[in-house]
């Protein structure tokens, strides 16, 4: 568990985050959202001490990180980059195995570890083991980046930007597996976005923030529906509102007895996906694969911010 | 037939070669003497080659028949001077002439030219250097060479010639490991103390500008005091003139290939690689010696070669004060104008610095790999 208490950080006279309180409870992912210069990265690179707060404090798991050497604290927390700042003169092994060397893992647990969390982001460790960043492709550099932040099994996995770089197919890919994997570790994660789509789909609690300040901190859907600013609506998007809260269920939440011509749908589809499927095909409702159907009328209510 | 352009170029000089006189025969080490041109056979046999090299053959037949060209040439300059020196007295000499250090120095182009274009792995250029050195040894502990002027030069000095050469490798390759002890260490301070950098820099490049007599110049009085005022200084064979002077200009020349390519490197290193290290709970020192100086290790072995090719040439200049080396040679053939002389001490030095240069960027490409 993360506790942010009044943290503050001053450059110049410019306040980069100013008196910024949060909570982050266990295992939760918290998307962190807000204009360019509104402090996203500053306030996370906090969190580690690659910068010094001005004032406040953070704690994690009660304990205040400032008590500990910042190095050390560093090893308990995973961090990945935009630009993944992979080690171009190591294979993807030693990248990967970077933190538990440091924590001094005997090898073959390392080895094993390694093994492990290739697997897990679908790279087969016999044919990445020994290759070099540079020839990997971009989205796998990526995934390289994360598995190393999470080789020594961290309490905490701090993200900034890190898939601004990749086309949106592979970027919803790498979405996709972050956040299996983060519900399967069950790590506490931030994550620093530009993209809001990005944050709805992977944030437990989306934080807004406004030169320095946090403005908002809810659910996606509270966000989308009850925006606390001018600030935080204009930033959510006013036109794909209704858009973004469909995306946030899946129609199978919005079923109702009954039937429907046509072919029917994947009841796991997105209430977006169901809408669009209406619209395309020109139906008033939708049957569903294993039974039941979903209305037009029934759509439009959800996208309105009914519950 | 295809004509290899390079090889075209390459088979004018060998041409002019072939005109100008092979062989010098002179009565003793000092007068004019008399030039002999090469034998007809021989001349056919160069022409050849060279014709095989001006055309676009696979490049091994190129290189094979330029490496036969030298041996040629080589074995043929032993037989000649033997032939010339056979009946006539101690005093008289046969020493290359223009047409063959042409003739060589285009065959050497030609093998050069070949091996580029064979585009070989870094092991076969090892070995094929290895190669060259091997047969260039055996040449000279043959014998067959042993009545050119030069050698004739060397046979007179055999004892303190060994002596000299270590002394040579020990002023260049002593001044870079100093240079590299006090240089690298300099170069990680600079990195971080950015503000030092135009002092330090500054004062390295002023040294760099210094002629070398000028620094001799500053040293004599500087170590000469040293001697005579510090206890046991002059035991450890400080003075004013000799070997400590030299070694010391050479690691001043030295300090600033290795200081600057030392910072250039650091600086270069992937600013978010270092960053990712200190992300993840790495010292300062160990982003230094994980990530830093790895990835900065190309450059900083490229500053090794400068300095070591460079201060292989200049440490001719320790001959001038007394210093020992190859140098030595080269001011004795030039007061006793024994041009014989100074090629003794001339071809190794060079020879040297060729083999080191070669070797070391065989060493930069292995690491950039
Ligand atoms: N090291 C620094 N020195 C001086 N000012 C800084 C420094 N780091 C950040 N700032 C300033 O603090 C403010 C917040 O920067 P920060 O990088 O946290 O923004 P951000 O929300 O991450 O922006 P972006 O979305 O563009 O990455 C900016 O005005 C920035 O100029
Ligand atoms: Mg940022």
């Amino acid at each position: 568990m993360i506790e942010i208490r009044n943290l503050s950080r001053r450059f110049g006279t410019v306040m980069a985050v100013d008196d910024v309180s949060l909570t982050i409870a266990k295992g939760e992912m918290v998307a962190l959202v807000g204009t360019s210069g509104s402090g996203k990265t500053t306030l996370l690179r906090m969190l580690n001490r690659l910068v010094e707060p001005s004032s406040g404090t953070v704690l994690l798991n009660g304990q205040d990180t400032a008590a500990l050497p910042a190095h050390l604290l560093r090893r308990r927390i995973g961090y990945a980059i935009q630009g993944h700042g992979l080690f171009p003169h190591y294979t993807v092994a030693r990248n990967i195995a970077a933190v538990p060397e440091l924590l001094g893992w005997p090898a073959a647990q390392i080895r094993e570890r390694v093994d492990e969390l290739l697997t897990l982001f679908g790279m087969p460790p016999a044919d990445f083991r020994n290759r070099r960043p540079a020839a990997l492709s971009g989205g796998q550099q990526q995934r390289v980046g994360v598995a190393r932040a999470l080789a020594a099994r961290p309490e905490v996995l701090l993200m900034d930007e890190p898939f601004g770089a990749l086309d949106p197919v592979t970027r919803a890919q790498a979405q996709a597996d972050l956040r299996r994997i983060q519900r399967q570790l069950g790590t506490t994660t931030v994550l620093v976005t530009h993209d809001m789509e990005e944050a709805l789909a992977l944030g437990d609690r989306i934080a807004v923030m406004d030169r320095g300040r946090l403005v908002q901190c809810a659910s996606p859907a509270a966000i989308l529906t009850r925006p606390a600013t001018e600030f935080v609506a204009r930033l959510t998007g006013q036109s794909d509102r209704p858009f973004r809260l469909l995306g946030l269920v899946p129609v199978a939440d919005l079923a109702e007895p009954g039937a429907a011509s046509g072919t029917p749908v994947d009841p796991a589809l997105s209430a977006r996906e169901a809408l669009a499927e209406c619209l395309w095909s020109g139906r008033e409702a939708l049957p569903l694969t294993g039974g039941g159907r979903v209305t037009l009328h029934r759509l439009a209510e959800r996208a309105r911010g009914a519950e | 037939m295809r004509i290899d352009r390079p090889g075209l170029v390459l088979a004018l000089p060998g041409a002019a070669a072939m005109l100008l006189p092979f062989m010098q025969f002179r009565a003793n080490r000092i007068v004019a003497g008399e030039a002999l041109s090469m034998p007809g056979w021989a001349m056919a046999c160069l022409g050849a080659v060279l014709a095989l090299g001006a055309l676009r053959l696979p490049q091994l037949w190129r290189l094979l028949a330029a490496a036969f060209g030298i041996c040629l040439l080589v074995w043929l300059a032993g037989n000649v001077a033997t032939g010339l020196t056979a009946d006539a007295p101690q005093a008289a000499r046969a020493s290359p002439g223009s047409g063959l250090w042409l003739m060589m120095g285009t065959l050497a182009l030609l093998v050069a030219d070949a091996i580029a274009k064979m585009r070989p792995g870094l092991r076969v250029q090892a070995l094929i250097l290895t190669l060259a050195c091997g047969a260039v040894a055996l040449a000279l502990g043959s014998g067959h060479l042993a009545d050119i002027s030069v050698m004739r030069e060397y046979a007179a000095r055999s004892d303190i010639f060994a002596a000299h050469a270590r002394r040579h490798l020990v002023l260049a390759f002593g001044s870079l490991l100093a240079a590299l002890m006090v240089g690298v260490p300099l170069g990680l301070w600079l990195h971080s103390e950015r503000g030092a950098r135009p002092a330090v820099m500054g004062g390295l490049n002023l040294v760099q500008t210094l002629p070398s007599l000028a620094l001799f110049g500053m040293m004599i009085p500087l170590l000469s005091w040293v001697a005579a005022s510090v206890p046991g200084a002059a035991a450890l064979g400080i003075a004013g003139i000799g070997f400590a002077p030299a070694l010391i200009a050479l690691f001043l020349y030295s300090l600033l290939p290795v200081v600057g390519n030392t910072v250039v490197g650091l600086d270069g290193a992937s600013p978010e690689a270092r960053e990712a290290g200190r992300g993840m709970g790495m010292t300062p020192q160990q982003v230094l010696a994980r990530v830093s100086i790895p990835l900065a290790l190309p450059v900083i072995v490229a500053a090794v070669r400068i300095v070591l090719v460079q201060n292989i040439g200049l440490a001719v200049i320790a001959g001038l004060i007394g210093g020992g080396g190859f140098g030595t040679f080269v001011f004795q053939g030039l007061a006793q104008n024994a041009a014989d002389l100074i090629l003794l001490g001339a071809i190794p030095t060079v020879a040297m610095a060729l083999v080191a240069g070669i070797a070391l960027d065989l060493v930069v490409k292995a690491l950039q790999r």
